[in-house]
């Protein structure tokens, strides 16, 4: 009794994270199966099949990539306005800013569908009824990361000591060079952090995308609509390498603060 | 940016023009009629004249909310002065950028950059002004402040004192004219604070800059300023070496601020050529002219304690001239070096006296009567006008 209460909490850490990361390993595990009969959610035999060629299920490679093309494109744009605006909301008083605090919230805290589907609205309100397609998800899904943008690299100035900039003024800095040398290393992290979730919120972002998408599908709209005759193994091929890259992303930049702790 | 210092004198007409004609010759540092206000209408500073000789060690002293922090950013450059004149060698700088002054700061928080390693935070300044042999004056400041060894560390994993180190070593390697210190002690614990007083004093006597060293801590100001400025409420109440403020002060602020001292009202009586003579509660008492800080009737005779004597009622004291029987101990505080009397005198007043533990005369007790009695030229007379318990220190300090 007294052993267990001692690692009650380690216990149910160990629970949570197993409940956690369960989904992913079906998803590696998938990735090897070959299904065999005509069940695909089951475990047939182990195949290296799936790996040796991802791109054999037609359209799963050309909406992966239209996929990626419109998270980086969303991601970079974001990223530079969301960043933008943050500097401007922590280092500039203006008439509006509280009011601005406030509203960059608004997209982070209404409903997708209600998002997706005003924006549907105005889109074909204003005419671009035709062109739905790539440029109009890009639209949209700079708009929701925006505020994820602006509230991550916010809260990273706001936290930075304003003596820093001070001083490096003081020592001789022109603005541009306080800036390069001081202000923007030390929130890059911030706007690295912000950068990445901008990527996976667009990458995986259906509702709003499956609303003003027109005759362009994405990644998660190809995997959705195979859902109905069943998804085709190198789905979870896809889905394991996503998963390696974002680890590595995140384990590297983790090493990278520890070395620069540590040095 | 050089524009704006051009045009700020012709748009502001109230400016006085025989002010704003600074003496180009004078090599140090020079304010005039400089003026802080905030957008609230609280005036910081407030129309302030300052000279700092070259190669001085200046201190601001006064308490917080003096304006004595305002008045060093606005010589960084950090805050720009809503009218009057910064001088520097002869040159206009008031609207000069900070990155364009010959004035580097040791700041409070020390600001160091967090992400770059000691070397470089000290390398800062040189690399900006695209300096020559980086390296060989880098090495040596760092052997200056004896942190070579610490050189590629990143300033979170240095002790405050290693910290507050760098951050003089990264503002003295640009050799600024002026060098502003803006509390740099504050954060430091009472031992690590004497040491680094006397390490700050013995780099200003190696490396000969004008250092402007801003403190509400009295005893830091004197013991390492060559002049201190005592500044209360946006202007400066006295200057001039630590000894001479102490010894005459010229208002009760400062008589207070700097040290304790007992403030007695009296009347002037009668003033010659090299004495003024004041009535106090009876007894006359006389105040060298050199001291006498008033113009009026009224006016507080002053007396540092540890300049009173104490003894027996008749008894004979070694200080001829000012006398005051009728005094009643009514507390006793052994400090070891000294002890600390309080004495209620006939007309109610109660007077500090600091008497050396010499073992010439013996310890009074609670209760005895006792006559005071100090030596002339150490009085001081200030303007009754004025608050006599002003810049007066909290109790226990």
């Amino acid at each position: 009794m007294r052993w267990l209460r001692e690692r009650l909490v380690l216990i149910l850490g160990l629970l949570v994270l197993v409940y956690t990361f369960v989904p992913i390993f079906v998803v590696v595990g998938m990735s090897f199966n070959n299904p065999g009969g005509r069940n695909v959610y089951q475990f047939g035999s182990f195949t290296l099949d799936n790996w040796k060629d991802p791109c054999g299920p037609d359209d799963l490679c050309s909406t992966l990539l239209t996929s990626i093309q419109i998270s980086l494109l969303a991601t970079l744009v974001a990223t530079v306005l969301g960043t933008l605006a943050a500097f401007a909301l922590v280092r500039h008083d203006f008439a509006g800013r509280s009011a601005s605090n406030l509203l960059i919230f608004l997209p982070m805290a209404a409903p997708e569908i209600v998002l997706g589907s005003s924006l549907l609205a105005l889109f074909v309100a204003s005419g671009f009824a035709g062109q739905l397609g790539f440029w109009t998800i890009l639209i949209a899904h700079v708009m929701f990361c925006l505020s994820f943008v602006v509230v991550t690299v916010r809260a990273r100035l706001a936290g930075m000591d304003d003596d820093l900039e001070q001083a490096a003024m003081d020592l001789y800095a022109t603005p541009v060079q306080t800036f390069r040398r001081v202000t923007f290393p030390l929130v890059l992290p911030g706007i690295l952090g912000a950068a990445l979730l901008s990527f996976s919120l667009s990458f995986d972002d259906f509702i709003v995308t499956n609303l003003n998408s027109g005759n362009t599908t994405t990644f998660p709209m190809y995997v959705y609509g195979q859902e109905r005759v069943g998804v085709p193994m190198q789905v979870n091929v896809v889905g394991t390498l996503m998963f390696v890259v974002s680890i590595a992303i995140v384990l590297g930049m983790e090493l990278r603060n520890r070395r620069r702790v540590a040095a | 940016m050089s524009q704006l210092a051009e045009d700020a004198p012709s748009s502001e007409p109230a400016e006085a023009p025989t002010a704003a004609a600074s003496d180009p010759s004078y090599d140090g540092l020079r304010l005039q009629r400089l003026t802080k206000s905030f957008g609230s209408g609280f005036t910081a500073v407030d129309a302030l004249d300052l000279d700092v000789p070259r190669g001085s060690f200046f201190a601001l002293l006064g308490p917080s909310g003096c304006g004595k922090t305002t008045t060093l950013r606005m010589v960084a450059g950090l805050e720009t002065p809503t009218s009057g004149s910064i001088t520097l060698s002869g040159q206009d700088i008031t609207f000069a950028k900070p990155y364009r002054r010959p004035v580097n700061t040791v700041f409070q928080s020390y600001a160091l950059f967090p992400h770059l390693d000691i070397y470089e935070n000290v390398a800062f300044g040189l690399r900006r002004r695209r300096a020559k042999e980086v390296k060989a004056k880098v090495e040596a400041m760092l052997d200056l402040v004896e942190l070579t060894s610490q050189a590629r560390k990143k300033p979170a994993q240095l002790s405050g004192g290693q910290q507050q180190r760098v951050a003089l070593a990264r503002a003295l390697i640009n050799e600024p004219e002026v060098l502003l210190l803006d509390e740099p002690l504050g954060a430091l614990d009472l031992k690590l604070r004497r040491a680094m007083q006397i390490e700050i004093k013995r780099i200003q006597t190696e490396v000969r800059q004008t250092f402007i060293h801003v403190t509400h801590d009295q005893e830091e100001a004197m013991t390492m300023a060559d002049t201190v400025a005592v500044m209360n409420a946006g202007v400066i109440e006295q200057m001039g070496a630590p000894a001479e403020l102490y010894e005459n002060p010229r208002s009760t602020f400062v008589a207070n601020f700097l040290g304790q001292s007992n403030l007695i009202s009296g009347t002037v009586v009668s003033r010659s050529s090299d004495v003024t003579t004041v009535d106090m509660h009876g007894i006359q008492v006389s105040v060298p002219s050199g001291r006498t800080h008033v113009d009026g009737d009224r006016g507080w005779v002053g007396i540092r304690p540890e300049k009173v004597l104490i003894g027996e009622e008749g008894a004979e004291l070694d200080a001829p001239g000012n006398t005051i029987p009728g005094g009643v101990i009514s507390d006793v505080s052994f400090v070891g070096v000294s002890t600390q009397y309080l004495v209620r005198m006939p007309w109610g007043q109660e007077l500090q006296v600091f008497s050396q533990n010499t073992g010439r005369t013996r310890m009074f007790r609670t209760g005895e009567r006792v006559e005071l009695s100090w030596r002339p030229e150490y009085a001081f007379l200030l303007d009754q006008a004025q608050d006599a318990s002003a810049g007066a220190q909290r109790d226990g300090q």
